[in-house]
């Protein structure tokens, strides 16, 4: 494979997983490399990212692309060779994988996780796939590298001990020091799956790793798709979100603030120009406010997504006149008095899961009984002005609908949106009842941030 | 390469130079620097506010020795406040004062006359430069910051593609101004909005983050060189506890300069608990963000 080959995949890579690169992006890329020396891959990293990554949240899908285009090192390395050849040809190879070799590596791992030294550890990731990731002899299509192999065997979460206790007899706090090690573990995790990544690449082409291998960036990442560290990132992306939309729809009240003539300060400004009125004043016009009412379904399946929406919407209270928000399982319950101004994120995600005992009477997911007993409850929060927003995946266990409930709730209100987490090609699949729910109040598909950020935004 | 004005010769000279200056730069951002001089393609910087985006764009300046320009982007700039505008009222004047002398010569022909002050009005004299303008006219070397353009309005986007593509401007009347000598444009923004595909697609792209540990102490030891070692230090390691933290605005380089200097000034040798109490709000702006630090902290169990 050529260099411009090389260039030509790694771009069609980075199209392949979502980022807009255009052809005049292309070139630059190319303009900058011929600028730049190539003797330093962190040198080169800069240059492509500079040219090709606008946007901040693409970052972790380019770093991982890059390592598997550009990879650090072929096979064991130079250095692996060269320590092959002082060992001496008798064992080199052949005893690379017993218990007492695992033992020794496990204390190398240990030392340098205790030492921080970054340099060795990228040196024992590689090594430690060598070893104890290889699974020769598997069928052509398999990779035959294992990163889950390797930590299974090594473990080097099982190290947090020793690592502690080098980082305490350093002087430094207890907490402080679990983090550490922590970090550090996680760090030396990821090093060995990427120098898996890069062996894998190797012998079955990039391309290959690159379809694969690759997480789609938080903001795209489906809600019902996210594992615990994913739920934890896209908890910290909310707040940076809210503020990013509440800029957007202030500018744009600004823009529509604009109102009719003022046709006396027009004129007495035209004065100091001799009666000629070069710039027109306007009345200001009324801003006008939605008020919310946010029914959730926070059964297990639906929590998270129902947690997000109703964080961004509080995060965008003063965007609305008034918000209330109420979650169900098969029973309704106010959270309204949750969202405190100020409250930590944190904690009200907590107190939320919580509450959700009151909105379930035998807990399972039953919208029809939901629907009803809102209506007996809560009707009055539904009014001329106020605008219903349902979230939930419209799963109700084959129970009674009740649409005409749903029909006289919509009815009451100024608009009414549902918004669904799925999938559109899973709707009306098993017990899903989203078109028959559909059909009465419009349905939206709502699965990562980028989404609902974007319905959000239409609703204030 | 172009002939015009080389500003770094190397990513590590670029590396060096900034550093003369003040300003430390990492790998990323000083071969991102060295790109956007060799390549003079306008360079967008985005990032949390306070790391040092608009300073790097003063530190170009002052390592080349450039004239620095500065367009501040705010809500409602337009075209009038970023680019030209005519001095209508000058215009005004002269228009009135035409017709007056047009009445003293009493009946030449209506048309010639008007003709007269229709071509003068529209020079040179009657043009106001605005910072783009004026970055792009400039002979000496030039160093032109676009502050916060997240803060402008879309309109005012289209307005910056001509600008920032061909570096030239152009003015119905008068015609296309094209630049005598290439700017070094730096754009920044805080993120609070999405800029179009079209500006981010002319431009390089740098984002700039909190720094690590070892960088931050650099940072704030060149900065605030009278304070101890290892006050710094602890100062450090604090600030990147607080980083982890959930906050609403997390600290940033700035404030932790400014703290570094608040504990200079206050003479405090020794970052204890009580230290960080008193002076957390130096660091931390909202009350939920002090509640949250002292609580996880532990600062007053």
């Amino acid at each position: 494979m050529s260099l411009v080959d090389r260039h030509i995949a790694f771009l069609e890579a980075l199209r392949g997983a979502g980022m807009s690169v255009s052809l005049a992006e292309d070139l630059d890329a190319i303009r900058a490399l011929r600028a730049l020396e190539w003797d330093d891959r962190a040198t080169v990293r800069a240059g492509y990212a500079a040219t090709l990554v606008k946007k901040q949240s693409q970052r972790p899908t380019f770093d991982a692309l890059f390592d598997v285009y550009f990879p650090r090192m072929v096979g064991d390395g130079a250095a692996a060779l060269a320590a092959q050849e002082s060992d001496g040809a008798g064992d080199a190879g052949a005893v690379r994988d017993n218990a007492e070799a695992l033992a020794a590596f496990r204390d190398q791992v240990a030392e340098a996780l205790a030492e921080g030294d970054e340099q060795a550890l990228v040196e024992l990731a590689a090594e430690m796939i060598a070893r104890f990731g290889a699974m020769p002899g598997r069928g052509p299509g398999l990779s035959s590298w294992s990163a889950y192999t390797a930590l299974q065997r090594v473990a080097p979460a099982e190290l947090t001990d020793r690592i502690l206790a080098a980082l305490l007899a350093e002087g430094r706090a207890e907490d402080q020091a679990r983090r550490e090690a922590a970090r550090r573990i996680g760090s030396f995790t990821a090093l060995v799956e990427g120098d898996a990544r890069r062996r894998i690449a190797e012998e079955k082409g990039p391309d290959h790793v690159a379809n694969v291998a690759v997480r789609p960036a938080i903001d795209r990442l489906d809600f019902t798709a996210a594992r615990k560290a994913d739920l934890e990132e896209m908890r910290r992306e909310i707040y940076p979100l809210a503020r990013r939309l509440a800029t957007r729809l202030t500018q744009e009240h600004h823009a529509r603030r604009r109102g009719p003539l003022d046709f006396r300060r027009t004129v007495r400004a035209s004065m100091s120009t001799g009666g000629v009125p070069l710039v027109t004043h306007h009345k200001p016009k009324r801003p006008h406010r939605t008020e919310l009412v946010v029914l959730c379904d926070v059964s297990g399946s639906v929590a998270n997504f129902a947690q997000f929406t109703l964080l961004l919407v509080y995060a965008l209270r003063d965007q609305f006149e008034k918000v209330r928000a109420f979650t169900f399982i098969d029973h309704v319950h106010e959270v309204t008095g949750y969202f405190t101004p100020g409250a930590d994120p944190g904690d009200v995600m907590a107190d939320l899961a919580a509450s959700t005992a009151y909105a379930a009477l035998w807990g399972r997911t039953n919208y029809g009984r939901a629907l009803v007993k809102f209506e007996e409850q809560y009707a009055d929060a539904l009014g001329p002005k106020s605008s219903l927003l349902i979230l939930g995946d419209a799963r109700s266990n084959y129970s009674d609908l009740h649409l005409d409930v749903l029909k006289r709730l919509a009815g009451s209100a100024r608009h009414a949106w549902w918004l669904n987490p799925e999938h559109r090609r899973h709707w009306d699949t098993g017990d899903s009842a989203a078109g028959r729910y559909g059909e009465v109040v419009p349905m939206v598909e709502c699965r990562n941030l980028t989404q609902l950020g974007e319905l959000v935004h239409d609703l204030a | 390469m172009p002939s015009s004005p080389t500003w770094f010769a190397t990513p590590a000279d670029a590396a060096a130079r900034l550093a003369g200056a003040g300003y430390l730069a990492d790998g990323a951002t000083a071969t991102t620097a060295y790109l956007a001089g060799a390549l003079e393609k306008p360079l967008l910087v985005e990032g949390p506010a306070g790391v040092g985006k608009t300073e790097l764009a003063k530190a170009v300046a002052r390592v080349s020795g450039a004239e620095l320009v500065r367009l501040q982007c705010y809500e409602g700039l337009d075209e009038a406040r970023a680019l030209y505008e005519w001095n209508y009222k000058k215009q005004l004047l002269r228009i009135q004062s035409a017709s007056v002398s047009r009445e003293a010569t009493a009946t030449t022909t209506r048309a010639g006359a008007a003709e007269g002050w229709d071509e003068s009005i529209f020079t040179e004299e009657f043009l106001l430069t605005r910072p783009l303008l004026t970055a792009i006219r400039r002979e000496e070397p030039t160093v032109l910051l676009i502050d916060e353009v997240d803060k402008t309005d879309v309109e005012v986007e289209g307005l910056l593609l001509e600008v920032l593509s061909d570096f030239q401007v152009t003015i119905p009347e008068l015609g296309t101004v094209s630049a005598a000598r290439r700017p070094y444009v730096v754009l920044t923004s805080n993120a609070t909005r999405e800029l179009s595909e079209a500006v981010k697609r002319r431009c390089l792209y740098l984002h700039l983050d909190y720094p690590d540990a070892e960088r931050e102490r650099e940072i704030v030891t060149s900065q605030v060189p009278d304070l101890e070692e290892r006050v710094a230090a602890q100062l450090v390691a604090t600030i990147t506890r607080l980083r982890e933290l959930d906050l609403k605005k997390a600290p940033s380089i700035a404030e932790s300069v400014d703290w570094a200097r608040t504990l200079l000034a206050l003479e405090i040798g020794d970052l204890d608990d009580a230290a960080i109490t008193a002076t957390l709000g130096v660091v931390l702006k909202h009350a939920s963000d002090q509640a949250r630090a002292v609580k996880e902290l532990r600062l007053r169990a």
